[in-house]
């Protein structure tokens, strides 16, 4: 490590907050894993991009590992089943998101035996092509299990079409709460190791960082351990600031480099992966297995066992729950139910939506956690100013979105917002800050749409008049030649008579 | 447990700081409180009973004003009485009643609700009612009094300061006094050399410690200071408004102080009277009528010190703070379009920053 790397590493970024991170107990409890339910719940989007499409039918029996959803299109990702056990619904289940719409997905009951399907496994991962690899975390519908669910092959075998020098493993898990990482890498160091390993050769980076807070002592001293020997990665401890496990904030604070606006990490030559979807991928290259369970944090004060769970995807939030002993019935009662954690996670309108692929957490929370209290008008205090860790001006966002003026939003950065909610964390009005920005983004997406739509509008009425016209002007370029011609041919015969007329002049003309 | 009326949807995060607009107010009322209460014991009942009208006249027109817009009532947050408690500190003390009743209503009607209520006013209300008061009443405004501390002799007493307070009976002639900036004033527009002049009245020492005439608000210096550094402490307000207001005053006058001492006002002196202990922490750090970034608020602090500076040195009003901070109340929002926070992945134009792709050590 060159000097003027340590000098940059010193670098970090301004805004970001410190809420009290009320990882422990969960996490010192050690993980446990999660016999199938009775019935799983698979929604066939689980991911960044397009639903994948149910490949089996209802009465199929199948087998725990078996693709029983094939992706669509560029994004997307398979999906597998959970459970060994029979397909009993193909159609609408409740969906894990705050409107509670049904989403479609596959329902299937369990036969309790776990039966993995045959699976195609790999000695040397290091052997195999590059390429290889990718197919194989995508044939295992891989997805980034840090929340934002992107298709992870896709960032993989250089998908994105740049060459990648550093990759970037974050452990920093920043979110309040959750410590399904920090579990991870305390019991599966070596696990996680090996995936990155394989990420390594997969990428073609030179080398790997891995980024922990410094809350995390013992993941970090386990991953240190695991990581002996291994030249090419490298541990490394970060303050604990959310939001530190957003791309860029991670790759500023650990390259000292800036992610350019409107770019991607590629751009610089970094890419970045979860430290969960590096075990996803280890055991989808190694053993071929497909990511068909995750661990999940449960957590809060209405929780009787807080802890970490491995949960087959698609178990309902309410199982997971009683699988921790249930709600806790000496207390207040819960306040919020979220998926996620509390600074971006949302928030459930009930306990029946199940786990899917991106949910790190389901969280419980008392009224004191969620931190109530009366909202107000805009003191300009400037807190969400100072909290921001992208250097916008939420205020002034707001203030232009409450007023309507969603074009001058955008001309204050909100496309550069991250949403991770710093601003709405601090604001003494309790404004609803993010809000405001998503309904403006919606607002702008829309227009774009809309603006779209009408240049394609435009564009098809042009091209149909320029027809009309061309039409027309050909066909009076067609009559005008006509015309021209019988013109033409007219006057040439004249202008032969003439000709003829005047050859003879000229002629006598010359011989005179 | 898992019926779904139990959760209803409330957005992203789901976690908060704890603050509320209440907290800050508070903490702002408790650092004024030690210089309050300073003022009170040394000008007596008289300035209580003002203080009294002048905050009950700012919240009666913030529940009048609440109930004429017929929006939620915002009095418990304490902004209106923030606002009247400061404009009291910035009256004479021994001002008659109805200068602090039409204060507290200039401040609350005028400076405040016309606007749209709380963070919508472009001028701090407290300024806006004491300038208007000053320039409509310029002879009671600037109407001081010695300091008669609580139970010494000639101080009036409870009965006697309503008396004053109601105008039923004239300010003793023998109390009144003029304010050490008015004072010099008053002596360099009579030719005199200002050296001497502070010397009778008693050199600069006396503004520090407070006994001296002025408005409560002035004379507790140090307890105001006090104050101004507990909301630092507790990240009410930062540091950058005082001490650009202080830098900006400080240094013209300690550099004309240094080349014509008989004409300028020393810069230790400048600090310690008028308002301006006062101003720094409470009025110009107002979140809603100054400058949200740091160099804004630079910017902005140094203007005001400056301006305030100019104002007493060459202008017609022997304390200028007030002007001063109203005038770049002004300019806040030009000030907050030309400083902007650099976004992330931009240079500070807007335009993303290029792409150092390569190496990645
Ligand atoms: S934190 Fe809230 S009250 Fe303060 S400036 Fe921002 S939006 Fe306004
Ligand atoms: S949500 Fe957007 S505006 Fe708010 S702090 Fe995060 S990046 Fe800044």
């Amino acid at each position: 490590m060159g000097i003027l790397d340590r000098f940059l590493r010193a670098a970090h970024f301004s805004g970001g907050v410190h809420p009290d991170d009320h990882k422990r107990p969960a996490a010192d409890a050690p993980l446990r894993v999660m016999p199938p339910p009775a019935r799983v719940y698979v929604p066939l989007v689980q991911h960044i991009g397009s639903p994948a499409r149910a490949v089996v039918a209802v009465g199929d029996l199948v087998k725990m590992g078996q693709r029983i959803g094939e992706p669509q299109g560029a994004v997307s990702a398979a999906i597998h089943a959970s459970t060994s056990g029979r397909v009993v619904a193909i159609g609408d289940i409740v969906a894990p998101h705050p409107s509670g719409l049904p989403v479609r997905g596959i329902t299937i009951e369990s036969d309790c035996r776990d039966e993995w399907c045959e699976l195609e496994a790999c000695d040397d991962p290091f052997a195999l092509d590059p390429a290889e690899i990718g197919r194989r975390v995508a044939q295992a519908g891989v997805v980034g299990l840090g929340g934002a669910a992107f298709p992870s092959a896709v960032k993989l075998s250089g998908g994105l079409g740049a060459r990648v020098e550093l990759l970037i493993i974050n452990a920093s898990e920043c979110e309040p709460f959750l410590s399904c990482d920090d579990r991870l890498m305390r019991d599966r160091a070596a696990e996680a190791v090996d995936g990155i390993a394989i990420m390594l050769h997969a990428t073609g980076a030179r080398e790997a960082r891995i980024g922990i807070e410094d809350n995390k002592p013992e993941a970090i001293a386990a991953m240190r351990a695991a990581v002996a020997g291994q030249a090419r990665i490298r541990v490394e401890v970060i303050p604990t600031r959310y939001p530190m496990g957003s791309e860029k904030h991670l790759i500023l604070v650990l390259t000292g480099r800036e992610v350019p606006a409107e770019g991607r990490p590629s751009d610089i030559g970094v890419v970045v992966h979860n430290v969960g979807t590096a075990v996803a991928v280890r055991n989808a290259v190694r053993f071929g297995r497909p990511l068909v369970s995750r661990i999940v944090t449960l957590n809060g004060a209405c929780v009787r066992e807080p802890g970490n769970v491995e949960v087959p995807i698609g178990t309902l939030a309410g199982e997971v729950l009683a699988f921790c002993g249930g709600m806790r019935g000496d207390h207040d009662g819960p306040a919020r139910l979220l998926l996620g954690g509390p600074m971006t996670g949302m928030q459930v309108p009930t306990l029946e939506v199940p786990v899917i692929k991106g949910t790190g957490g389901i969280l419980v929370l008392d009224a004191a956690e969620v931190g109530e209290g009366d909202g107000g008008p805009c003191i300009r205090c400037g807190d969400c100013m100072r909290a921001c860790p992208v250097g916008l001006l939420p205020l002034e966002i707001a203030a232009r979105v409450r007023a309507g003026e969603v074009d001058k939003a955008a001309g204050f950065g909100l496309a550069d917002c991250i949403a991770c909610g710093c601003c709405a964390y601090v604001c003494p009005s309790r404004i609803p800050l993010v809000q405001y920005f998503h309904h403006a983004k919606g607002e702008l997406a829309a227009r774009a749409r809309g603006t779209q739509r009408n240049e394609t509008i435009r564009t098809l009425t042009r091209a149909k008049a320029d027809r009309i016209e061309r039409d027309e002007r050909e066909k009076a370029e067609a009559l005008a030649r006509r015309t021209a011609a019988s013109l033409a041919a007219a006057s040439e015969a004249s202008a032969a008579v003439e000709k003829a007329a005047a050859g003879t002049n000229e002629e006598s003309g010359a011989c005179a | 447990m898992s019926g779904r009326e139990l959760f209803m949807a409330a957005p992203a995060p789901h976690a908060h700081v704890g603050a509320d607009v209440g907290r800050t107010m508070r903490r702002v009322q408790l650092a004024l409180l030690p210089a309050t209460l300073f003022g009170f014991w040394i000008f007596g009942w008289p300035a209580v009973n003002l203080f009294v009208i002048t905050v009950g006249a700012s919240l009666l027109t913030e529940v009048f004003c609440e109930r004429l817009r017929g929006c939620e009532s915002r009095l418990w947050d304490g902004s209106a009485l923030l606002t009247g408690w400061l404009l009291a500190l910035s009256l004479p003390p021994w001002a008659p009643a109805w200068i602090g009743a039409l204060g507290g209503f200039i401040a609350i009607a005028i400076g405040k609700q016309v606007y749209g209520g709380l963070g919508q006013n472009l001028f701090n209300p407290a300024m806006v009612a004491r300038v208007a008061l000053l320039v409509s009443f310029p002879v009671v405004m600037t109407h001081w009094v010695a300091p008669l501390p609580l139970g010494s002799e000639g101080a009036p007493g409870f009965i006697e300061g309503l008396r004053i307070t109601l105008g039923v009976v004239p300010v003793p002639d023998a109390v009144t006094s003029a304010s050490l900036l008015g004072h010099a004033k008053t002596e360099l527009s009579r030719g005199m050399d200002l050296a001497q002049a502070l010397d009778a009245a008693g050199g600069t020492l006396s503004a520090w410690h407070g006994a001296r005439p002025g408005s409560l608000g002035e004379t507790g210096a140090l307890l105001l200071l006090l104050g101004g550094l507990y909301l630092l402490v507790r990240g009410v307000i930062r540091w950058h408004i005082p001490v650009a207001v202080f830098a900006g005053l400080a240094l013209p006058a300690a550099v004309a102080h240094a080349i014509d001492p008989s004409h300028y006002l020393p810069a230790t002196t400048h600090l310690a009277s008028g308002a301006v202990v006062l101003g720094a922490f409470f009025i110009a750090t107002d979140y809603v009528t100054s400058p949200n970034t740091a160099s804004g608020q630079l910017l902005y602090g140094l203007g005001i010190g400056l301006l305030t500076w100019i104002i007493r040195s060459w202008g017609g009003y022997p304390e200028g703070i007030a002007f001063a901070v109203l005038l770049f109340n002004a300019l806040t929002p030009v000030i907050d379009r030309y400083c902007r926070p650099r976004i992330m992945g931009r240079t500070r134009r807007g335009a993303p920053i290029r792409a150092t792709q390569g190496s990645a050590e």
